[in-house]
């Protein structure tokens, strides 16, 4: 239905100029003396343009959640100022149909002197509200924020997080059509962080349009179910999350690969489940690591070790080919490897990060290393948090049963 | 360019509070608090007052009691007028962090310091008002000019203040520019003088477009009497030439602030 259609970007394309432009009168006018006299320079502008988007082109219904990834530069950021009007493009057309409320910094409309609720109601005039419904929304504003008792305090001395959750709670109050939301849950603690994604999530099933920008990709595999892959300001991948996010953790993991020992290296690591090649799987889902090494010439043997590591970077659990019985693999040059680990993955929701090592264990020696040679999002749970999945249940819940069996425990 | 205008008013409550930010960070930051709104008059009245005492012991003549009132209220619009150019001048490339984060219509922060300063402006004249009043001083139906000057001065700040706003984001020494001939646009408007006294000259003077008005408002409240309105006309034609110049062209380059902050 194109009646549903908030958004449509079509082939916008933004280019800046490199370096300084005139940026004052004492450089200007001597410039345009001399472009009248005719001595104007045309190329040197246009050695120092670039393009920051080239030819993107999305529609977004009403009610959808969409993210954008791609590395820093990509042109994420460019996107969104153009969406948001704050830039115009420099070919192409937007066309917006509702409220915009955009989250690009948060707190940037802030001024460190003024009070909390000072600040919530400049941040959230700034934001497209009025003060008659910031006077209606104030109280459940404070309330999500969990700044009650700090409402009256200048926000100079907030925290970072205290910063974060005021500016959040403002900006996901505006009711808007489209929801704008840019690394914003970077910050705050892990509590605040699950309660924005559900705060987004109530606005996403208000039939509100989420358009999210991160890094957090588990946060964009959860609550995205469309994304596109910006790459040097193109989109190189558009679809559904899932495989956009595999596009780009591939592009990401084939960057920079160097074997240690200059002979042996990894040539392929890749996580599946049953069906599969994936990077989304569900808590307890059996899954499958296939590893591939070649040989270019003269090695030592090595086993194959396969860890795990956490968004933190500790590790999970390590495994190998020599924990697991079988013996170090000696590889002639031009020949090729490959093993297949079995796991069940009993972990709680969250990034993790799976690495691969060669390695001689008789004279601890690291032959090749990649990580990570695979990140995958196991999809939170309702029942377990944390990092592991241990099944957990309830299996007595009420008034003591036997209490005569408690107290045996206790006597001994 | 009405889109523009009802955009606007649209988010006139944006303005109101980003107006009442400048007041409040200005008020919360010094001791002095709502004195500011009073010093820089103060100071220029006072010095107008010492220039005139000077003249007149040199020609002989006593100052009197009208002239200090007229030297006064000249000051007062002239403090507003420079304040307001001054103060918006640099009022978007004070804001980066907005300009280039969120959008809203970006005339709300020349706006805005104008609001701020008109604050100012009324919290001084209220003062003096009390003055006049004690003194039993300049009630008449001549009064009623007091309005429309006031507005033409508003008018007129508001479109250079446009112009001069996106001025310095692009260039960065107009901002310098603009405290010069701030600092020296008062020896060329009669606020220290009349410009009567410049005989067959005065007609020049009065083609800088505040000096109708300023004199005009010492002529109403002071002296009872009907200011020149030909060349307060003139002022006003000026003023809504400026006033659509500047909202047309800060508009125009309005796209362009983003990327060249």
């Amino acid at each position: 239905m194109a009646s549903d259609i908030v958004l449509r970007v079509e082939d916008v394309s933004k280019r800046f100029f490199r370096g300084e432009m005139h940026d004052s009168l004492r450089d200007f006018i001597p410039s345009l003396f001399a472009k009248i006299a005719g001595r104007s320079r045309p190329s040197s502008k246009t050695k120092n343009e670039f393009w920051a988007l080239r030819g993107v082109s999305f529609a977004l219904n009403r009610g959808e959640a969409f993210g954008i990834i791609g590395a820093n530069g990509a042109g994420k950021s460019t996107m969104l100022k153009l969406i948001t009007g704050i830039m115009r493009p420099t070919t192409g057309t937007i066309e917006l149909n509702g409220r915009l409320s955009a989250l690009i910094e948060v707190g940037a409309g802030f001024h460190p002197d003024l009070t909390g609720r000072e600040n919530i109601y400049l941040n959230g005039t700034i934001l497209g509200m009025n003060r008659a419904e910031i006077d209606r929304k104030f109280d459940a504003i404070v309330e999500f924020s969990g700044l009650g008792n700090f409402i009256d305090t200048p926000v100079k001395r907030y925290s970072t997080g205290m910063y974060a959750r005021l500016g959040f709670s403002v900006a996901a109050h505006v009711d808007p059509d489209i929801l704008i939301v840019d690394e914003v849950l970077s910050v705050g603690d892990i509590v605040f962080q699950n309660r924005c994604l559900e705060k987004m999530n109530s606005i996403i099933r208000g039939g509100a349009t989420v358009i999210f920008v991160s890094h957090n990709l588990r946060a964009i595999a959860e609550l995205c179910p469309r994304s596109i892959l910006l790459e040097q300001g193109k989109i190189t991948s558009a679809g559904s999350s899932q495989e956009v996010l595999r596009a780009y953790l591939e592009s990401n993991s084939a960057q920079g690969r160097r074997s240690l020992s200059s002979h042996l290296f990894i040539s392929h690591a890749k996580v599946r489940n049953s069906r599969l090649e994936g990077v989304a799987f569900d808590s307890g889902a059996r899954i499958w690591v296939d590893v591939e090494v070649e040989c270019t010439g003269e090695s030592e043997p090595f086993s194959v070790v396969l860890f795990l590591n956490d968004d933190s970077q500790y590790e999970v659990f390590h495994t190998s080919t020599e924990y697991l019985g079988y013996p170090p693999v000696s590889m002639k040059p031009g020949e090729r490897f490959a093993c297949t680990f079995e796991l069940d993955l009993n972990l709680a929701g969250g990034t993790f990060y799976f690495g691969v090592l060669l390695y001689r264990f008789n004279v601890e020696k690291i032959l090749d290393r990649l990580f990570p040679a695979a990140t995958i999002f196991v999809n939170t749970l309702a029942e377990v948090r944390g990092v592991l999945n241990p099944h957990p249940r309830v299996t007595a819940f009420g008034v003591p049963a036997e209490i005569e069996s408690t107290k045996d425990v206790t006597k001994r | 360019m009405r889109e523009a205008l009802q955009e606007l008013v649209a988010r006139r409550d944006l303005l109101y509070m980003i107006a009442w930010r400048e007041i409040k960070i200005r008020y919360k930051q010094s001791v002095m608090g709502f004195m500011w709104a009073i010093l820089l008059p103060a100071v220029i009245v006072t010095a107008g007052i010492i220039v005139r005492y000077g003249m007149s012991a040199m020609s002989g003549k006593p100052i009197s009691g009208q002239e200090i009132a007229g030297i006064t209220v000249k000051g007062l619009v002239w403090a507003f007028f420079a304040g307001s150019l001054r103060f918006s001048s640099t009022s978007l490339i004070g804001n980066p962090n907005l300009v280039t984060k969120i959008y809203m219509p970006r005339e709300i922060f020349p706006l805005a310091s104008i609001l701020s300063q008109l604050l100012d402006f009324a919290v001084a004249s209220s003062l003096v008002t009390i003055v006049f009043l004690v003194t039993r001083l300049g009630a008449s139906w001549q009064l009623l000019w007091v309005p429309v000057l006031l507005i033409i001065t508003v008018a007129l700040a508001t479109g250079w203040a446009l112009i001069l706003s996106a001025a310095c984001l692009f260039f960065r020494d107009v901002k310098y520019l603009v405290e010069v001939v701030i600092t020296f646009a008062i020896f060329v408007t009669p606020v220290f003088y009349d410009v009567e006294m410049f005989k067959k000259w005065a007609n020049l003077l009065m083609l800088n477009p505040l000096a109708p008005l300023i004199e005009g408002l010492e002529k109403c409240i002071v002296y009872g009497r009907t200011p020149n309105l030909p060349w307060v006309a003139y002022s006003g034609a000026v003023a809504t030439v400026s006033l659509s110049a500047g909202f047309y062209l800060f508009k125009r380059w309005e796209p362009a602030f983003a990327e060249s902050i």
